[in-house]
């Protein structure tokens, strides 16, 4: 879809010189698209895979890696808080999975240098299931599994 | 283009570090759920986030489906002084996107 050209036509008369320029894509657009979204890893539906799609492969256990404010008992699916932190040197990227969702990758987070392993965030889950924190370290995938049981899944209508 | 409310924002120094602490206003449509007619609501959600600390990233991320509507997001960084700005940005599978700033208290 051109979106410049139907920006443009949402503008209606108020064309500026601005959005003309976009039009003919010499300004960076209003609508950004996000940059490298790795689509085939948030549509695979298994570690492996998602590993695979991340650019890594057979992720080794690690007890380098730890779950914090994260509960065992999720009485509401929709609001799960996971906190993951890793003790391994040169963590580059953390990413959080949830084996039992309809897709299994909920995020990656890139940790640049000076950035603590260790971040926070709140994500919705299907039903009981484990979970999963893969970790990159100079270049090695790690993993570390914490099983989060639901009373109310989150991701249904 | 700007959509939705302001991000909430809070960056405090503790120790030699800076924790960061976002709520951001999204709906993470997860695109499984139906509407009362039995049409599927498509997906709608934040794929990028980008935070920035004087100009330099200090955490990026790829999102999918599973995070939680409203996110919520917590780190930490080394460096940072009272007064700096932290900016967040966020670009969703729309093509929307919204910055909002901070200042480290």
């Amino acid at each position: 879809m051109d979106r410049g050209r139907r920006k443009a036509l949402k503008s209606g008369g108020g064309l500026t010189l601005a959005t003309l320029l976009a039009a003919a894509g010499w300004l960076p657009p209003g609508r950004a698209q996000a940059e490298g979204w790795n689509k085939s890893a948030f549509e695979a539906h298994s570690l492996g895979e998602s590993v695979k799609a991340l650019g890594g492969s057979d992720p080794v256990q690690s007890k380098d890696i730890e779950f914090f404010q994260t509960p065992e008992i999720a009485e509401n699916g929709a609001v799960v808080p996971v906190g993951v932190t890793s003790r391994i040197p040169k963590t580059e990227s953390i990413a959080i999975l949830i084996e039992k969702n309809p897709n299994m990758l909920a995020a990656v987070f890139d940790i640049p240098p000076g950035t603590e392993p260790a971040l926070s965030t709140r994500v919705k889950m299907a039903q009981t299931s484990n979970v999963y924190a893969l970790v990159k370290a100079d270049g090695r995938y790690y993993v570390a599994a914490k099983e989060i049981k639901v009373t109310l899944g989150g991701c249904g209508g | 283009m700007a959509i939705g409310e302001p991000m909430k924002i809070r960056a405090a120094l503790a120790g030699d570090q800076t924790e960061v602490k976002v709520l951001m206003n999204h709906e993470m449509e997860t695109g499984q759920r139906k509407d009362a007619q039995g049409q599927t609501i498509p997906a709608w959600f934040i794929q990028s986030v980008m935070a920035t600390w004087n100009g330099k990233a200090v955490l990026s991320a790829q999102w999918g489906t599973a995070i939680a509507k409203n996110p919520f997001l917590s780190f930490k960084f080394k460096g940072g002084a009272k007064g700096d700005k932290i900016l967040i940005h966020w670009v969703d599978s729309r093509g929307d996107q919204r910055t909002d700033e901070a200042v480290i208290a």
